[in-house]
Protein backbone atom coordinates (compact mmCIF):
# COMPACT_ATOMS: atom_id res chain seq x y z
CA UNK A 1 0.00 0.00 0.00
CA UNK A 2 1.38 3.39 -1.02
CA UNK A 3 1.21 5.93 1.58
CA UNK A 4 -0.08 9.61 0.61
CA UNK A 5 2.67 11.82 0.91
CA UNK A 6 1.80 13.07 4.01
CA UNK A 7 0.50 12.36 7.31
CA UNK A 8 -3.38 11.44 7.00
CA UNK A 9 -5.71 11.37 10.40
CA UNK A 10 -8.52 9.96 10.52
CA UNK A 11 -11.38 9.36 13.06
CA UNK A 12 -10.05 6.39 14.52
CA UNK A 13 -6.72 8.16 15.40
CA UNK A 14 -8.48 9.93 17.80
CA UNK A 15 -10.15 6.93 19.70
CA UNK A 16 -6.97 5.47 21.78
CA UNK A 17 -7.96 3.07 24.42
CA UNK A 18 -5.63 5.82 27.01
CA UNK A 19 -8.76 7.93 27.48
CA UNK A 20 -11.05 5.66 29.59
CA UNK A 21 -14.64 6.41 30.79
CA UNK A 22 -15.80 7.44 27.47
CA UNK A 23 -19.21 6.64 26.00
CA UNK A 24 -21.40 7.12 23.55
CA UNK A 25 -25.06 6.71 24.23
CA UNK A 26 -28.82 6.55 23.34
CA UNK A 27 -32.08 6.56 24.73
CA UNK A 28 -31.84 2.29 24.31
CA UNK A 29 -28.24 1.80 24.91
CA UNK A 30 -24.88 2.83 26.49
CA UNK A 31 -22.25 1.82 24.25
CA UNK A 32 -18.06 2.53 26.10
CA UNK A 33 -15.76 4.10 23.66
CA UNK A 34 -12.80 3.29 25.68
CA UNK A 35 -12.01 0.29 23.42
CA UNK A 36 -13.60 0.86 20.78
CA UNK A 37 -10.99 0.20 17.87
CA UNK A 38 -10.92 -3.77 19.09
CA UNK A 39 -14.81 -3.83 17.93
CA UNK A 40 -16.28 -3.47 14.42
CA UNK A 41 -20.02 -2.35 13.52
CA UNK A 42 -19.33 -3.74 9.51
CA UNK A 43 -18.83 -7.23 10.95
CA UNK A 44 -14.92 -6.94 9.82
CA UNK A 45 -16.18 -5.74 6.31
CA UNK A 46 -14.40 -2.08 6.12
CA UNK A 47 -11.46 -4.33 4.00
CA UNK A 48 -14.09 -4.23 0.94
CA UNK A 49 -14.97 -1.15 0.89
CA UNK A 50 -11.36 0.15 1.06
CA UNK A 51 -11.73 3.16 -1.75
CA UNK A 52 -15.18 2.49 -2.77
CA UNK A 53 -18.02 5.71 -2.47
CA UNK A 54 -20.29 4.53 0.00
CA UNK A 55 -23.83 5.81 0.94
CA UNK A 56 -23.98 5.42 5.01
CA UNK A 57 -28.08 4.79 4.94
CA UNK A 58 -28.45 3.75 8.90
CA UNK A 59 -31.43 4.70 10.60
CA UNK A 60 -29.79 4.12 13.97
CA UNK A 61 -28.36 7.26 15.03
CA UNK A 62 -25.32 5.43 17.58
CA UNK A 63 -24.70 2.61 14.70
CA UNK A 64 -24.27 5.34 12.13
CA UNK A 65 -21.50 7.56 14.33
CA UNK A 66 -19.65 4.17 15.42
CA UNK A 67 -19.83 3.36 11.74
CA UNK A 68 -18.46 6.83 10.33
CA UNK A 69 -15.51 6.09 13.01
CA UNK A 70 -14.70 2.63 11.43
CA UNK A 71 -15.15 4.18 7.32
CA UNK A 72 -13.80 7.59 7.72
CA UNK A 73 -9.58 7.08 6.40
CA UNK A 74 -10.78 3.78 4.20
CA UNK A 75 -13.32 4.93 1.80
CA UNK A 76 -13.30 6.77 -1.02
CA UNK A 77 -16.00 8.79 0.21
CA UNK A 78 -19.04 8.67 2.84
CA UNK A 79 -22.25 10.31 1.79
CA UNK A 80 -24.35 10.72 5.41
CA UNK A 81 -28.35 9.79 4.99
CA UNK A 82 -29.77 11.55 7.47
CA UNK A 83 -33.03 9.77 8.70
CA UNK A 84 -35.34 11.78 7.40
CA UNK A 85 -34.41 11.91 3.93
CA UNK A 86 -36.74 11.90 1.35
CA UNK A 87 -36.95 8.09 -0.36
CA UNK A 88 -37.74 9.67 -3.77
CA UNK A 89 -34.30 11.49 -3.91
CA UNK A 90 -32.11 8.98 -3.17
CA UNK A 91 -31.38 7.20 -6.42
CA UNK A 92 -30.41 10.37 -7.99
CA UNK A 93 -28.56 11.40 -5.19
CA UNK A 94 -26.39 7.94 -5.16
CA UNK A 95 -25.88 8.72 -9.43
CA UNK A 96 -25.04 12.09 -8.55
CA UNK A 97 -22.17 10.75 -5.63
CA UNK A 98 -21.30 8.21 -7.38
CA UNK A 99 -22.15 5.48 -4.87
CA UNK A 100 -21.25 1.87 -5.38
CA UNK A 101 -21.49 0.88 -2.41
CA UNK A 102 -24.17 1.29 0.79
CA UNK A 103 -23.37 0.50 4.93
CA UNK A 104 -27.10 0.03 6.06
CA UNK A 105 -28.60 -1.52 9.23
CA UNK A 106 -31.81 -2.33 6.95
CA UNK A 107 -30.15 -5.12 4.52
CA UNK A 108 -33.50 -5.91 3.70
CA UNK A 109 -34.59 -2.54 2.05
CA UNK A 110 -31.70 -2.88 -0.65
CA UNK A 111 -31.75 -6.59 -1.55
CA UNK A 112 -33.28 -5.59 -4.84
CA UNK A 113 -31.09 -2.59 -5.31
CA UNK A 114 -28.72 -2.31 -8.87
CA UNK A 115 -26.02 -1.97 -5.63
CA UNK A 116 -23.68 -5.29 -5.61
CA UNK A 117 -22.13 -4.48 -2.51
CA UNK A 118 -23.80 -4.39 0.47
CA UNK A 119 -22.71 -4.10 3.75
CA UNK A 120 -24.53 -4.32 7.41
CA UNK A 121 -24.21 -2.13 10.19
CA UNK A 122 -24.95 -4.10 13.59
CA UNK A 123 -24.32 -2.94 17.52
CA UNK A 124 -20.15 -3.60 17.79
CA UNK A 125 -18.72 -6.90 18.34
CA UNK A 126 -15.12 -7.66 19.49
CA UNK A 127 -12.76 -7.98 16.61
CA UNK A 128 -9.04 -8.45 16.39
CA UNK A 129 -9.01 -7.07 12.72
CA UNK A 130 -6.86 -3.51 13.02
CA UNK A 131 -8.52 -1.21 10.08
CA UNK A 132 -6.08 1.22 8.44
CA UNK A 133 -5.94 4.95 7.82
CA UNK A 134 -5.46 4.86 3.84
CA UNK A 135 -6.75 8.01 2.97
CA UNK A 136 -8.36 11.09 3.17
CA UNK A 137 -12.00 10.48 2.94
CA UNK A 138 -14.27 12.72 1.52
CA UNK A 139 -17.54 13.60 3.66
CA UNK A 140 -20.82 14.06 1.55
CA UNK A 141 -23.40 15.68 3.47
CA UNK A 142 -26.69 17.08 2.25
CA UNK A 143 -28.15 20.11 2.81
CA UNK A 144 -30.88 21.17 5.08
CA UNK A 145 -32.94 22.95 2.47
CA UNK A 146 -36.79 22.44 2.91
CA UNK A 147 -37.85 22.66 -0.44
CA UNK A 148 -36.99 19.82 -3.70
CA UNK A 149 -33.61 17.93 -3.65
CA UNK A 150 -30.85 18.49 -1.47
CA UNK A 151 -27.75 19.19 -2.36
CA UNK A 152 -24.98 17.25 -2.15
CA UNK A 153 -21.89 19.30 -0.52
CA UNK A 154 -18.36 17.56 0.15
CA UNK A 155 -15.93 18.74 2.99
CA UNK A 156 -12.34 17.21 4.33
CA UNK A 157 -12.41 16.02 8.00
CA UNK A 158 -9.47 18.50 8.16
CA UNK A 159 -12.24 21.32 7.54
CA UNK A 160 -15.17 19.45 9.87
CA UNK A 161 -12.50 19.67 12.73
CA UNK A 162 -10.68 23.19 11.73
CA UNK A 163 -12.56 24.96 14.47
CA UNK A 164 -12.83 22.02 16.83
CA UNK A 165 -8.86 22.42 17.06
CA UNK A 166 -8.58 25.88 16.75
CA UNK A 167 -10.85 25.84 20.02
CA UNK A 168 -8.50 23.64 21.44
CA UNK A 169 -9.43 21.12 24.54
CA UNK A 170 -12.18 21.39 27.00
CA UNK A 171 -10.37 23.83 29.48
CA UNK A 172 -12.53 22.21 32.69
CA UNK A 173 -11.88 18.41 32.48
CA UNK A 174 -13.61 16.34 30.06
CA UNK A 175 -17.01 16.67 28.19
CA UNK A 176 -20.07 15.16 27.93
CA UNK A 177 -21.71 16.27 24.75
CA UNK A 178 -24.96 16.29 23.21
CA UNK A 179 -27.33 17.81 20.82
CA UNK A 180 -30.46 17.72 19.72
CA UNK A 181 -29.20 17.56 15.87
CA UNK A 182 -29.20 14.11 14.28
CA UNK A 183 -25.43 14.20 13.87
CA UNK A 184 -26.02 13.27 10.02
CA UNK A 185 -26.74 17.16 9.73
CA UNK A 186 -23.73 19.44 9.69
CA UNK A 187 -24.43 20.76 13.05
CA UNK A 188 -24.79 17.62 15.08
CA UNK A 189 -21.92 16.36 13.34
CA UNK A 190 -19.89 18.85 14.39
CA UNK A 191 -20.89 17.89 17.92
CA UNK A 192 -20.08 14.18 17.49
CA UNK A 193 -16.45 15.50 16.33
CA UNK A 194 -16.32 17.00 19.08
CA UNK A 195 -17.01 14.71 21.38
CA UNK A 196 -14.70 12.27 19.58
CA UNK A 197 -11.56 14.32 19.02
CA UNK A 198 -11.73 15.78 22.36
CA UNK A 199 -12.10 12.56 24.17
CA UNK A 200 -15.40 13.34 26.06
CA UNK A 201 -18.56 11.27 25.64
CA UNK A 202 -22.08 11.55 23.83
CA UNK A 203 -24.92 11.36 24.49
CA UNK A 204 -27.75 11.33 21.41
CA UNK A 205 -31.25 12.76 20.96
CA UNK A 206 -34.15 9.64 20.03
CA UNK A 207 -36.43 10.93 17.51
CA UNK A 208 -39.67 11.15 18.89
CA UNK A 209 -38.18 11.14 22.35
CA UNK A 210 -40.85 13.23 24.73
CA UNK A 211 -38.61 16.36 25.77
CA UNK A 212 -38.64 15.58 29.54
CA UNK A 213 -37.79 11.87 29.08
CA UNK A 214 -34.64 13.24 26.84
CA UNK A 215 -33.68 16.12 29.80
CA UNK A 216 -33.64 13.21 31.92
CA UNK A 217 -31.33 11.50 30.06
CA UNK A 218 -28.66 14.43 30.09
CA UNK A 219 -28.80 15.21 33.11
CA UNK A 220 -28.46 11.33 34.55
CA UNK A 221 -25.56 11.77 31.58
CA UNK A 222 -23.81 14.79 33.03
CA UNK A 223 -23.91 16.82 30.28
CA UNK A 224 -21.94 19.42 30.14
CA UNK A 225 -21.84 20.55 26.76
CA UNK A 226 -25.26 20.79 24.47
CA UNK A 227 -26.10 22.69 20.99
CA UNK A 228 -29.37 22.99 18.88
CA UNK A 229 -31.01 25.32 17.15
CA UNK A 230 -33.03 28.49 18.48
CA UNK A 231 -36.19 26.45 17.91
CA UNK A 232 -34.82 23.34 20.17
CA UNK A 233 -34.06 25.63 22.65
CA UNK A 234 -37.44 27.93 22.65
CA UNK A 235 -38.85 24.55 22.65
CA UNK A 236 -36.91 23.23 25.76
CA UNK A 237 -37.76 26.35 27.60
CA UNK A 238 -41.33 25.88 27.09
CA UNK A 239 -41.40 22.32 28.10
CA UNK A 240 -40.80 23.61 31.90
CA UNK A 241 -37.85 20.47 32.01
CA UNK A 242 -35.06 22.16 32.61
CA UNK A 243 -34.54 21.79 36.78
CA UNK A 244 -31.74 20.24 37.49
CA UNK A 245 -29.93 20.27 34.03
CA UNK A 246 -26.82 22.60 34.31
CA UNK A 247 -24.53 22.71 31.13
CA UNK A 248 -21.89 24.61 31.38
CA UNK A 249 -21.77 25.33 28.01
CA UNK A 250 -24.69 26.51 25.72
CA UNK A 251 -24.64 26.77 22.22
CA UNK A 252 -27.14 27.96 19.56
CA UNK A 253 -27.01 27.96 15.39
CA UNK A 254 -28.65 26.85 12.50
CA UNK A 255 -31.20 30.10 12.56
CA UNK A 256 -30.87 33.66 14.01
CA UNK A 257 -30.38 34.11 17.95
CA UNK A 258 -32.33 36.90 18.98
CA UNK A 259 -32.02 38.53 22.36
CA UNK A 260 -35.07 36.99 23.50
CA UNK A 261 -34.10 33.53 23.30
CA UNK A 262 -30.31 34.20 24.08
CA UNK A 263 -32.03 35.85 27.47
CA UNK A 264 -34.14 32.98 28.37
CA UNK A 265 -31.51 30.92 28.24
CA UNK A 266 -29.06 33.03 30.37
CA UNK A 267 -32.08 32.95 33.28
CA UNK A 268 -32.47 29.30 32.43
CA UNK A 269 -28.22 28.12 33.15
CA UNK A 270 -27.14 31.22 34.82
CA UNK A 271 -24.05 29.02 35.33
CA UNK A 272 -23.81 28.42 31.84
CA UNK A 273 -21.52 30.05 29.05
CA UNK A 274 -24.10 30.86 26.41
CA UNK A 275 -23.21 32.04 22.77
CA UNK A 276 -24.23 31.48 19.26
CA UNK A 277 -22.21 29.65 16.78
CA UNK A 278 -22.46 30.43 13.19
CA UNK A 279 -22.12 27.44 10.67
CA UNK A 280 -24.10 26.31 7.74
CA UNK A 281 -23.27 23.09 5.54
CA UNK A 282 -22.09 24.85 2.63
CA UNK A 283 -20.03 27.56 4.80
CA UNK A 284 -19.05 25.49 7.83
CA UNK A 285 -17.90 26.79 10.89
CA UNK A 286 -17.93 30.52 10.93
CA UNK A 287 -17.63 32.03 13.84
CA UNK A 288 -18.93 32.23 17.83
CA UNK A 289 -20.47 34.93 19.71
CA UNK A 290 -19.96 34.90 23.47
CA UNK A 291 -20.75 38.25 24.36
CA UNK A 292 -24.72 37.28 24.87
CA UNK A 293 -25.85 39.53 22.72
CA UNK A 294 -27.91 39.00 19.13
CA UNK A 295 -25.80 39.87 16.15
CA UNK A 296 -22.17 40.14 16.05
CA UNK A 297 -19.76 42.87 16.45
CA UNK A 298 -18.79 44.60 12.56
CA UNK A 299 -15.00 44.49 13.85
CA UNK A 300 -15.34 40.53 13.05
CA UNK A 301 -15.87 41.52 9.29
CA UNK A 302 -12.59 40.73 7.11
CA UNK A 303 -10.11 38.50 8.31
CA UNK A 304 -9.57 37.21 11.26
CA UNK A 305 -6.73 35.44 13.23
CA UNK A 306 -8.60 31.92 12.69
CA UNK A 307 -7.73 32.67 8.75
CA UNK A 308 -11.32 33.55 8.23
CA UNK A 309 -12.43 36.28 6.17
CA UNK A 310 -16.10 37.39 6.00
CA UNK A 311 -17.31 39.71 3.75
CA UNK A 312 -21.02 41.40 2.78
CA UNK A 313 -22.16 41.58 -0.92
CA UNK A 314 -25.42 42.02 -2.26
CA UNK A 315 -26.74 41.92 1.77
CA UNK A 316 -25.70 38.41 2.42
CA UNK A 317 -23.00 37.13 4.55
CA UNK A 318 -20.07 35.92 3.00
CA UNK A 319 -17.50 33.79 4.47
CA UNK A 320 -13.96 31.88 3.17
CA UNK A 321 -12.16 29.64 5.05
CA UNK A 322 -10.12 26.10 5.06
CA UNK A 323 -13.68 25.11 6.81
CA UNK A 324 -15.79 25.77 4.42
CA UNK A 325 -17.00 22.76 2.12
CA UNK A 326 -14.86 22.17 -0.92
CA UNK A 327 -17.46 21.38 -3.13
CA UNK A 328 -21.29 20.63 -4.76
CA UNK A 329 -21.27 16.87 -5.90
CA UNK A 330 -23.02 15.96 -8.99
CA UNK A 331 -24.24 16.38 -12.56
CA UNK A 332 -25.34 19.87 -12.05
CA UNK A 333 -23.72 21.08 -9.44
CA UNK A 334 -22.95 25.15 -9.31
CA UNK A 335 -19.62 26.42 -7.90
CA UNK A 336 -19.95 26.52 -4.04
CA UNK A 337 -17.87 29.63 -3.90
CA UNK A 338 -16.80 32.97 -6.04
CA UNK A 339 -13.79 33.13 -7.52
CA UNK A 340 -11.89 34.79 -4.76
CA UNK A 341 -13.38 31.49 -2.45
CA UNK A 342 -15.79 32.88 -0.30
CA UNK A 343 -19.10 30.73 0.15
CA UNK A 344 -22.34 32.64 -0.34
CA UNK A 345 -24.07 31.84 3.10
CA UNK A 346 -27.81 33.41 1.69
CA UNK A 347 -28.09 35.01 5.09
CA UNK A 348 -28.88 38.61 5.34
CA UNK A 349 -27.38 41.03 7.27
CA UNK A 350 -27.52 44.83 8.11
CA UNK A 351 -24.92 46.68 10.15
CA UNK A 352 -26.54 48.57 12.71
CA UNK A 353 -24.34 50.55 14.76
CA UNK A 354 -21.33 48.88 15.24
CA UNK A 355 -22.99 44.90 14.82
CA UNK A 356 -24.26 43.35 12.19
CA UNK A 357 -27.69 41.32 12.60
CA UNK A 358 -28.95 38.86 10.46
CA UNK A 359 -32.13 39.79 9.02
CA UNK A 360 -33.05 36.25 7.53
CA UNK A 361 -32.83 34.17 4.39
CA UNK A 362 -32.06 35.70 1.15
CA UNK A 363 -34.59 32.75 0.14
CA UNK A 364 -37.26 33.81 2.74
CA UNK A 365 -38.27 36.44 1.65
CA UNK A 366 -42.38 37.40 1.51
CA UNK A 367 -43.48 40.03 -1.01
CA UNK A 368 -45.90 42.73 0.48
CA UNK A 369 -47.16 44.98 -2.17
CA UNK A 370 -43.91 44.72 -3.65
CA UNK A 371 -41.66 45.10 -0.72
CA UNK A 372 -39.40 42.50 0.63
CA UNK A 373 -40.15 41.70 4.05
CA UNK A 374 -37.82 38.99 6.14
CA UNK A 375 -40.23 36.84 9.00
CA UNK A 376 -37.43 36.83 11.03
CA UNK A 377 -36.93 40.45 12.03
CA UNK A 378 -40.63 40.42 12.46
CA UNK A 379 -40.41 37.43 14.78
CA UNK A 380 -37.42 39.01 16.43
CA UNK A 381 -39.89 42.01 18.04
CA UNK A 382 -42.84 39.58 18.27
CA UNK A 383 -40.39 37.38 20.88
CA UNK A 384 -39.04 40.04 23.00
CA UNK A 385 -42.80 40.12 24.35
CA UNK A 386 -42.25 38.64 27.62
CA UNK A 387 -45.35 36.33 27.71
CA UNK A 388 -44.20 34.99 24.46
CA UNK A 389 -42.29 31.95 23.57
CA UNK A 390 -41.73 31.52 20.57
CA UNK A 391 -43.53 33.40 16.70
CA UNK A 392 -43.83 32.68 13.59
CA UNK A 393 -44.48 35.75 10.86
CA UNK A 394 -46.13 34.50 7.12
CA UNK A 395 -47.44 36.62 4.43
CA UNK A 396 -51.37 36.10 3.76
CA UNK A 397 -53.06 36.48 0.33
CA UNK A 398 -55.48 39.86 0.60
CA UNK A 399 -57.54 41.16 -2.42
CA UNK A 400 -56.69 44.27 -1.59
CA UNK A 401 -52.89 44.76 -1.42
CA UNK A 402 -52.26 41.18 -2.79
CA UNK A 403 -50.47 40.00 0.54
CA UNK A 404 -49.77 41.00 4.11
CA UNK A 405 -47.96 40.19 6.92
CA UNK A 406 -49.83 37.69 10.10
CA UNK A 407 -48.11 36.09 12.79
CA UNK A 408 -48.59 32.76 14.89
CA UNK A 409 -47.42 33.05 18.52
CA UNK A 410 -47.29 30.43 21.18
CA UNK A 411 -47.77 32.45 24.31
CA UNK A 412 -45.66 31.05 27.47
CA UNK A 413 -46.94 29.27 29.75
CA UNK A 414 -49.35 30.31 32.29
CA UNK A 415 -50.33 33.92 30.48
CA UNK A 416 -53.79 34.04 30.79
CA UNK A 417 -56.24 33.94 28.05
CA UNK A 418 -58.14 36.66 29.76
CA UNK A 419 -55.49 39.05 28.93
CA UNK A 420 -55.12 37.75 25.18
CA UNK A 421 -56.16 41.08 23.89
CA UNK A 422 -54.09 43.10 26.15
CA UNK A 423 -51.28 40.92 24.93
CA UNK A 424 -51.98 41.48 21.32
CA UNK A 425 -52.13 45.16 21.71
CA UNK A 426 -48.90 45.08 23.20
CA UNK A 427 -47.17 43.36 20.87
CA UNK A 428 -48.62 45.15 17.78
CA UNK A 429 -47.33 48.36 19.70
CA UNK A 430 -43.72 46.85 20.32
CA UNK A 431 -44.10 45.81 16.46
CA UNK A 432 -44.89 49.89 15.18
CA UNK A 433 -42.66 51.13 17.41
CA UNK A 434 -39.71 49.60 15.59
CA UNK A 435 -40.87 48.17 11.80
CA UNK A 436 -42.10 49.76 8.64
CA UNK A 437 -45.78 49.63 8.47
CA UNK A 438 -46.48 47.26 5.75
CA UNK A 439 -44.15 44.76 8.33
CA UNK A 440 -46.79 44.96 11.54
CA UNK A 441 -49.04 41.84 11.29
CA UNK A 442 -52.41 42.30 10.08
CA UNK A 443 -53.75 39.58 12.38
CA UNK A 444 -52.20 37.85 15.18
CA UNK A 445 -53.42 34.66 16.11
CA UNK A 446 -52.27 32.56 19.48
CA UNK A 447 -51.52 29.00 18.58
CA UNK A 448 -50.38 25.73 21.08
CA UNK A 449 -47.55 25.01 18.99
CA UNK A 450 -45.20 25.55 15.56
CA UNK A 451 -43.68 22.95 13.39
CA UNK A 452 -40.17 22.36 13.59
CA UNK A 453 -38.42 20.91 10.60
CA UNK A 454 -36.78 17.52 11.14
CA UNK A 455 -33.07 19.77 10.98
CA UNK A 456 -34.68 22.08 14.12
CA UNK A 457 -35.34 24.99 12.37
CA UNK A 458 -38.86 25.97 11.99
CA UNK A 459 -41.32 25.34 8.99
CA UNK A 460 -42.00 28.61 7.08
CA UNK A 461 -44.56 26.67 4.34
CA UNK A 462 -45.14 29.72 2.50
CA UNK A 463 -41.23 30.80 2.17
CA UNK B 1 -73.07 41.18 17.87
CA UNK B 2 -74.21 41.93 14.41
CA UNK B 3 -72.23 41.67 11.61
CA UNK B 4 -72.62 45.83 11.05
CA UNK B 5 -71.34 45.99 14.77
CA UNK B 6 -68.12 43.95 14.48
CA UNK B 7 -67.19 45.69 11.32
CA UNK B 8 -67.39 49.04 12.54
CA UNK B 9 -66.09 47.60 16.07
CA UNK B 10 -62.70 46.01 13.98
CA UNK B 11 -62.34 49.57 12.00
CA UNK B 12 -61.97 51.32 15.33
CA UNK B 13 -59.37 49.27 16.74
CA UNK B 14 -57.67 49.53 13.20
CA UNK B 15 -58.08 53.48 13.27
CA UNK B 16 -56.77 53.62 16.92
CA UNK B 17 -53.71 51.25 16.12
CA UNK B 18 -53.04 53.02 12.76
CA UNK B 19 -53.68 56.41 14.52
CA UNK B 20 -56.34 57.28 12.44
CA UNK B 21 -59.53 59.94 13.37
CA UNK B 22 -62.36 58.34 11.49
CA UNK B 23 -65.25 60.40 10.81
CA UNK B 24 -69.04 59.22 11.74
CA UNK B 25 -69.54 56.10 9.52
CA UNK B 26 -72.58 57.19 8.24
CA UNK B 27 -73.67 54.62 5.49
CA UNK B 28 -73.16 57.03 2.40
CA UNK B 29 -69.53 58.20 3.63
CA UNK B 30 -66.77 57.21 0.48
CA UNK B 31 -64.21 54.81 1.94
CA UNK B 32 -61.25 57.24 0.54
CA UNK B 33 -62.90 59.24 3.43
CA UNK B 34 -62.60 57.05 6.80
CA UNK B 35 -58.93 58.21 6.33
CA UNK B 36 -57.77 54.44 5.80
CA UNK B 37 -55.37 53.78 3.17
CA UNK B 38 -54.87 49.95 1.91
CA UNK B 39 -53.22 48.49 4.08
CA UNK B 40 -56.10 49.63 6.59
CA UNK B 41 -57.87 47.51 4.72
CA UNK B 42 -56.13 44.92 4.19
CA UNK B 43 -55.92 44.48 7.80
CA UNK B 44 -59.67 44.88 8.27
CA UNK B 45 -60.33 42.32 5.62
CA UNK B 46 -58.02 40.06 7.22
CA UNK B 47 -59.47 40.19 10.33
CA UNK B 48 -63.07 40.59 9.48
CA UNK B 49 -62.12 37.25 7.33
CA UNK B 50 -61.37 35.38 11.19
CA UNK B 51 -64.23 36.71 12.80
CA UNK B 52 -67.01 36.38 10.72
CA UNK B 53 -65.49 33.62 8.48
CA UNK B 54 -65.47 35.07 5.17
CA UNK B 55 -63.92 37.52 2.76
CA UNK B 56 -66.40 37.96 0.08
CA UNK B 57 -63.95 40.22 -1.69
CA UNK B 58 -61.86 37.14 -2.43
CA UNK B 59 -64.56 34.50 -3.34
CA UNK B 60 -66.47 36.29 -5.82
CA UNK B 61 -63.50 37.24 -9.05
CA UNK B 62 -65.67 40.00 -10.47
CA UNK B 63 -66.61 41.86 -6.88
CA UNK B 64 -66.04 45.24 -7.48
CA UNK B 65 -64.32 46.82 -4.09
CA UNK B 66 -67.33 48.54 -2.44
CA UNK B 67 -67.32 52.74 -2.99
CA UNK B 68 -69.24 53.44 0.23
CA UNK B 69 -69.19 52.01 3.82
CA UNK B 70 -72.64 51.04 3.63
CA UNK B 71 -71.50 49.08 0.11
CA UNK B 72 -68.61 47.94 2.09
CA UNK B 73 -71.01 46.26 5.12
CA UNK B 74 -73.15 44.76 2.33
CA UNK B 75 -70.81 42.73 1.01
CA UNK B 76 -70.34 40.82 3.94
CA UNK B 77 -74.47 40.83 5.06
CA UNK B 78 -75.32 39.24 1.39
CA UNK B 79 -72.80 36.39 2.22
CA UNK B 80 -74.58 33.03 1.95
CA UNK B 81 -74.12 31.80 5.63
Amino acid sequence: MKMSPREVFALRDYLGAELTGRTISDARQIVSLTNILAATCLGDRSGELSGRSVLLAVADQLISGLAMTELDGVVQRMLLCPPDLNADYLQALMEDAGIDAVVTDEPERWADAPINLIVTARAPVPTTVKARTERATEWLMLTSGTSGIPKIVSHALEGLTGAIIADGPARRGPAVWATFYDIRRYGGLQIFLRAVIGGGSMVLSEPGEPIADYIARLRTAGVTQISGTPSHWRKLLMSGSVEGFSPRYVRLSGEIADQAVLDGLARAFPEASIGHAYASTEAGVGFAVNDGLEGFPASMMGENRDGVAMKVEDGSLRIRSTRTAHAYIGRNAAALADADGFVDTGDMVELRGDRYYFVGRRGGIINIGGLKVHPEEIEAVINRHPDVSMSRAKSRRSPITGAIVVADVILADGADASRNNEIRGQILADCRASLASYKVPAVIRFVPSLDITSAGKLARHDA
Amino acid sequence: MSVRLKIISAMQQIAVEQKVTLPPLDDDLSLHETGFDSLGFAILVARLEDDLGTDPFTISEDAAFPLTIGDFIRAYENVPA
